[in-house]
Formats: structure tokens, C-alpha cells, sequence
């Protein structure tokens, strides 16, 4: 932890050099650090969204807990609205700061009804005067997310995926927050219903000023709702910029890998469109290549990127890649 | 004649199952063909009877599910009427499928090797040795690395992507020639999943198979598919050529679809998303399954099944409002267009 960093003031969440270790068992007696998250610094302006991509075991779902403090960071420092985000305070910030979970299954409670469910946030934090006041507010943040109000005393297995991803958000509503970790939140969703609860999070961030941490592995999804992407690859980030930007002139080779990798929604475009197949597979976290952790997969690949880790360097308009070669 | 160039031709496919709740029609009334040596999709969204259509082919249905009726032609055979024993030899010599997790598909007490020499001897009369350089030579058109050290690896050894080449090449080890692929890439980060898709493509060219490709992802099926059928609620809305579906589609549905995922002229735009929810199997309307749900409704849509119908270029389509504009502009007669077949 750097006590003396100051956070930019302009900034409603700011990560510095963010490290999520865990300690895996390897033997008897032994244990490993597995660096899920290792350095990771960005920031988040009020009502922006970020969108955080990459593959399975990257650590992007790691850094959306550990930012809101799910998990203790081992390194680092979060700070919220100019506040620094620790054990003390994170409980009196996290009514500013929540969650969307990936599997509307699993994160609602099948014991309790809807309108427990949301009003759940609104009892934690005691934030009604009365029982009338609490339900206003629960029939409010329903019909903020479009439910009806004779869905309120129902339970959450009478819903289909996509009304339970709507009471999950309006549950990470209840308490007016400022910011939100969506992770995977529209992942579990159909086609049809993924549509409507990306519009809703965009109508959402018009009316209430919220930021998103968008954390998704569709690309095209994350381009559409992100106003910057940041691609992260074991642990690292690699490149962070403007969604357009980043898609058009991707500059880190993962990035350029991973963008040519979308199977794109045109027969034309992808039956024509020259891939980038990176060969094998990611290297498991536990050993750690030294030096750029995609060297091992990177056609580019120098004596130098064994060495060393190349550091995020603006290239530009805020273009950041870390990369020796590009 | 057209029956020679199919391969399999599956005519009024309905299968269901019995449940607490009552009867679910999975499949409703599904008729397509496969042509040798090409790649079909199947596209839909959860609950729109695409994997229950390809299960059926397989007669891998749960124990609860049927097939009601209609015929599954193999080479101008109806496969349904064949016993169990038959079907056996079917499946693997004839029509292979992958599964969507290879997390689960392969057994994890035994190496990957005997998982895959007992599908050879199964269904071939390799034996010992001669099946252990089968496995050996199908895990190396795999693209699996050191196959003679990897066949005595158990499968937590493997990452997913590798998972899903075993299944591939398990799959592929009697040279069936029909396989089906039922969303083997939905559990894959995207840059395994071009590496699959890219094996999978080389490997129809060189082995000539067909390909039934069933995936919700629209980008797999255009890049993939030759042919597509869009399906919702067990029913086919459209099928055609690749190029038909994405370019030109008559069905509110597919149209809908379209709208609704991400791509470049939607970028800093609202997406259109279809309204509504997935449509419940139990209570299925009278009419056109996707009419709750559709902005183009009209009354007959309610109260009759729109048949399936030649669109003007030339795919087709089962949806009243398509039918209303051919009629309104001539191309087809009322009277063609009242029936309730094709």
C-alpha cells in the first residue's frame, strides 16, 4: 500500500497497482501464490463505464471483488470519490459501490420473496422511515428496471433469467449507488433478453448518473455498452483505451488475437475475415512465465519480454499497451 | 433427384416429453435436409427445441422424451423405425455428436486413451494394438501434441480447449458422416473457440463429413453454416442459405435476432431487442408460437400456425405477415397460402 498516493480528484473510483494473491495448496505443506491479480491500475470516471475483458482466469471477476472489497486486496489502493477504499470505511461505502452477479440463479435467494430480495439493501443500511416508505421505494426500483407491481410478493424460481437479472439489479440499486460491478451480468441471458437488460443499463446511467465496471467476455457486447475498454491477460492488463479506438487500432497482439477471434454476426465478414489463432493454450497462474506473461503465445516474442514486464505506456489520446515490441 | 444429394432429411419431426406438469412439445412439426458434405446451424435461443431436434436424430432423448411422430430419413431410411440394436451401429458409425461442456462429457477415472479406444472397438474390429495407433493417429489430426504421451493422461490433464479436441476426435474416430455439434464452443474462451472452429472446418474438408451445428451464437453459425434454420418455440421460423438468413430475412423473429446483437452500425445506438419473455412450452399459443412477442402481429397470427412458404428469393419462411405481403403484391395466391403444410 502507498499511503502517499493521492488519487486524481475528478476520478469516482481509482485503482493503483492492485494485487489479489491467493495461496494455493501444492503439496503437502506448501503453498503457492496464485497472482490472480498482479499491478492493476485504472480509473473510473462518475457516470462512465469501463468495460474489463478477457479470458476465463484472467482475473477480471477477481478485480470487480476485490475493488468492492468481497475480497481483501493483499496489495494496492482503492479509492472511492476521493476516499480511500479500506477496511474501515468500505462499510459505510458500500452503499455507494455494488454488485450484479453473472448467474441470476444462484445469487437471489429462493426463500425470499421480491420484494425482500430488493428490499434486503434498504434494511441493511436502514434507509426508510416507515413500512410504507420502504415499500414506495422497493415498487419504485421495480418499475425502474420494469417489473410490475404484483411481481413484489412473488418468489424468485416464477421468474425466467432475464426478469431475475432485473431484480438483481434492482437490488444493487436499492441504495442509490453510484458505482456498479456488473460481472458477467448479461452473460447467462438469451439473444433477445440480453438486449433489453443492456438497454436498461444504459437508460439506467442516463437517469441515475451510475458508472459501470462492465466485466464480460463478448466483446462485441462490451464494445457496444463501454466507453473504454481495458483487456486484461493473466493477472495483467495489456492495453486500455477507447472502445472505438480499441477496436479499430487494437495494438497489443493479444488485443489484436482476441478482437480477430470474435465470430462476427456476417456470414461475409466471417467467412472472409483473416484470424490471428493464437497457438495453445493459457499458462496456468501458478507458474507464471517470467517477464510478459503472452510471451509464451506472442508471435513477437524477445529475449527482452523474458526478462521484463513492459509497463503500460500511453501511446497517445490515452491509448495504454504494454507491450516491448508494438 | 434431390433425395440422392441429402444425406438426411428429417420430415415433421415431433418429439416430447412427459413431465409433472404435463406434456412439453420439445419439437414441434420440424422438417430439414442435410446435404452430404455440408455445414447446417441450427439457431435459437434456450428452449427453442434445437438440441432436442438434433438429440432426436441420435435417439439420445431422455427417458421421458419421445419421438410422436414424423420420420428421420438416413440415406432414404427411416432411422425411427429401426430397433435399438440398429441405432447402436448408428450412432458412431453413421452420426457422431460433441457435447457443449467437455468438462463433463469425458469420464474422469479412465485415461484418455482407453475412453477413446473403447469408442474404436466398439465400432470397428481394431483390436489391441491396431486401436491404440487409431487413437494415436486421430488425437494427432486433433492438433493434440505428443498424442503417444497424452493417450495415458487422465482428462483433468487437459485444459477445455484440449477437452474438446478429444471429444472431437472420440467423435470422429469410425469416420461417421454426419456430425453433430451440439454448442461445442459456448464453455470456450473466444481464441479457443477459433481454434475449434478452425479444426472443425479443416476437418470437414479433409474427412468430407456433414456438419449439424446447433449454437445460440450467431456469430459460430455465420461463420460455420452453409445453410441455416432459425427456430423458436420447436418450430422452424426460416431456413435458408447462410446468405439468406443474415442479408435477407422474411421471419419477425429472425429479423428481431438480428437486431438485437451488437455489431458496428449498432454502436453508439440503443439495440432493438425483441420484447417480451422466452416463451413458456407448456402453454403454447394456438398460433404462431413467436406472436406474443411480436411487434407485427395481426389477427390471424393469433389464431392459425402460418405455413411454411416460399419467400421471393427463394428460402423459406413460416410467418403470416411475410405471406400477407406476397399476396398484396401478387407473387402468390390466397389460396396457396391457407394450407397448412408447405
Amino acid at each position: 500500500m502507498d499511503m502517499n498516493y493521492k488519487p486524481d480528484q475528478e476520478n469516482l473510483v481509482e485503482v493503483n497497482n492492485l494485487k489479489m494473491y491467493f495461496s494455493v495448496k501444492t503439496g503437502w505443506l506448501s503453498t503457492t501464490p496464485l497472482k490472480a491479480v498482479d499491478g492493476v491500475s485504472f480509473a473510473i470516471r462518475p457516470g462512465e463505464t469501463l468495460g474489463l475483458v478477457g479470458e476465463s482466469g484472467c482475473g477480471k471477476t477477481t478485480v470487480g471483488r476485490a475493488l468492492i472489497r468481497l475480497y481483501t486486496p493483499t496489495d494496492g489502493d482503492v479509492f472511492f470519490d476521493g476516499k480511500r477504499v479500506d477496511a474501515k470505511s468500505i462499510g459505510s461505502l458500500r452503499k455507494d459501490m455494488q454488485m450484479v452477479f453473472q448467474d441470476p440463479y444462484s445469487s437471489l435467494n429462493p426463500r425470499m420473496t421480491v420484494e425482500d430480495i430488493i428490499g434486503e439493501p434498504l434494511d441493511v443500511h436502514k434507509m426508510y422511515t416507515s413500512k410504507a416508505d420502504r415499500r414506495e421505494q422497493i415498487l419504485y426500483l421495480m418499475e425502474l428496471v420494469g417489473l410490475n407491481a404484483e411481481h413484489a410478493t412473488r418468489y424468485a424460481h416464477e421468474f425466467s433469467g432475464g426478469q431475475r437479472q432485473r431484480i438483481g439489479i434492482a437490488r444493487a440499486l436499492a441504495t442509490k449507488p453510484r458505482f456498479i460491478v456488473c460481472d458477467e451480468a448479461v452473460s447467462a441471458l438469451d439473444v433477445s433478453i440480453q438486449a433489453q437488460v443492456i438497454n436498461m443499463f444504459e437508460d439506467l446511467q442516463q437517469k441515475l448518473g451510475v458508472a459501470y465496471l462492465f466485466i464480460a467476455h463478448d466483446l462485441l457486447v462490451v464494445h457496444h455498452i463501454s466507453k473504454r475498454i481495458a483487456v486484461m491477460y493473466l493477472g495483467k492488463m495489456v492495453e486500455m483505451a477507447d472502445a472505438d479506438e480499441l477496436n479499430e487500432n487494437p495494438m497489443h497482439p493479444y488485443t489484436v488475437s482476441l478482437l480477430s477471434a470474435v465470430p462476427y454476426p456476417d456470414p461475409k465478414i466471417a467467412k472472409s475475415s483473416k484470424r490471428i489463432i493464437l497457438k495453445g493454450d493459457v499458462p496456468s497462474p501458478l507458474h507464471m512465465p517470467s517477464g510478459c506473461p503472452f510471451r509464451t503465445r506472442c508471435q513477437y516474442a524477445t529475449e527482452q519480454c523474458a526478462q521484463e514486464m513492459p509497463k503500460l505506456t500511453d501511446r497517445g489520446n490515452g491509448h495504454m499497451v504494454a507491450c516491448w515490441n508494438k | 433427384m434431390a433425395e440422392e444429394k441429402n444425406i438426411l432429411s428429417v420430415v415433421d419431426l415431433h418429439t416430447s416429453f412427459t413431465t409433472d406438469k404435463g406434456e412439453v412439445q420439445a419439437v414441434n412439426g420440424v422438417s430439414f435436409d442435410l446435404e452430404a458434405g455440408k455445414i447446417l446451424g441450427i439457431v435459437g435461443e434456450s428452449g427453442s427445441g434445437k438440441s432436442v431436434s438434433a438429440y432426436s436424430v441420435m435417439q439420445i432423448l431422455e427417458k421421458n422424451g419421445s419421438i410422436k411422430s414424423g420420420q428421420i430419413l438416413y440415406k432414404g431410411e427411416d432411422i425411427t423405425k429401426w430397433p435399438e440394436k440398429r441405432m447402436r451401429d448408428f450412432r458412431g458409425k453413421c452420426c457422431s455428436i460433441i457435447f457443449q461442456d467437455p468438462m463433463t462429457s469425458l469420464n474422469p477415472v479412465f485415461t484418455i486413451g482407453y475412453q477413446l479406444k473403447e469408442a474404436i472397438k466398439l465400432h470397428t474390429n481394431r483390436k489391441g494394438k491396431e486401436a491404440e495407433e487409431r487413437a494415436v493417429e486421430m488425437l494427432e489430426l486433433v492438433g493434440v501434441n505428443e498424442p503417444r504421451k497424452r493417450i495415458h493422461q487422465y482428462p483433468f490433464e487437459f485444459s477445455g480447449g484440449m477437452r474438446q479436441r478429444v471429444m472431437i476426435a472420440m467423435a470422429l474416430a469410425c469416420e461417421p458422416d454426419i456430425l453433430i455439434a451440439d454448442e461445442p464452443t459456448t464453455a470456450l474462451d473466444v481464441t479457443i473457440q477459433a481454434q475449434i472452429l478452425e479444426l472443425m472446418q479443416d476437418l470437414q474438408k479433409k474427412l468430407g463429413m456433414a456438419i449439424i451445428m446447433v449454437t445460440h451464437d450467431l456469430g459460430v453459425i455465420a461463420q460455420m453454416a452453409d445453410e441455416i434454420i432459425v427456430m423458436y418455440g420447436g418450430r422452424v421460423c426460416e431456413r435458408g442459405s447462410a446468405e439468406d438468413i443474415f442479408y435477407r430475412p422474411c421471419h419477425e423473429y429472425t429479423k428481431g435476432l438480428l437486431r438485437s446483437i451488437p455489431n458496428v452500425d449498432s454502436m453508439g445506438k440503443r439495440l432493438q431487442p425483441i420484447s417480451g419473455t422466452p416463451i413458456n412450452l407448456l402453454n403454447m399459443p394456438k398460433g404462431c408460437a413467436f406472436c406474443p412477442r411480436c411487434d407485427e402481429a395481426m389477427k390471424i397470427c393469433l389464431e392459425k400456425q402460418p405455413p411454411e412458404t416460399r419467400t421471393p428469393d427463394g428460402h423459406f419462411a413460416s410467418c403470416w405477415k411475410m405471406i400477407q405481403a406476397e399476396i398484396e403484391s401478387g407473387m402468390i395466391r390466397p389460396e396457396d397460402a391457407s394450407g397448412s403444410g408447405t
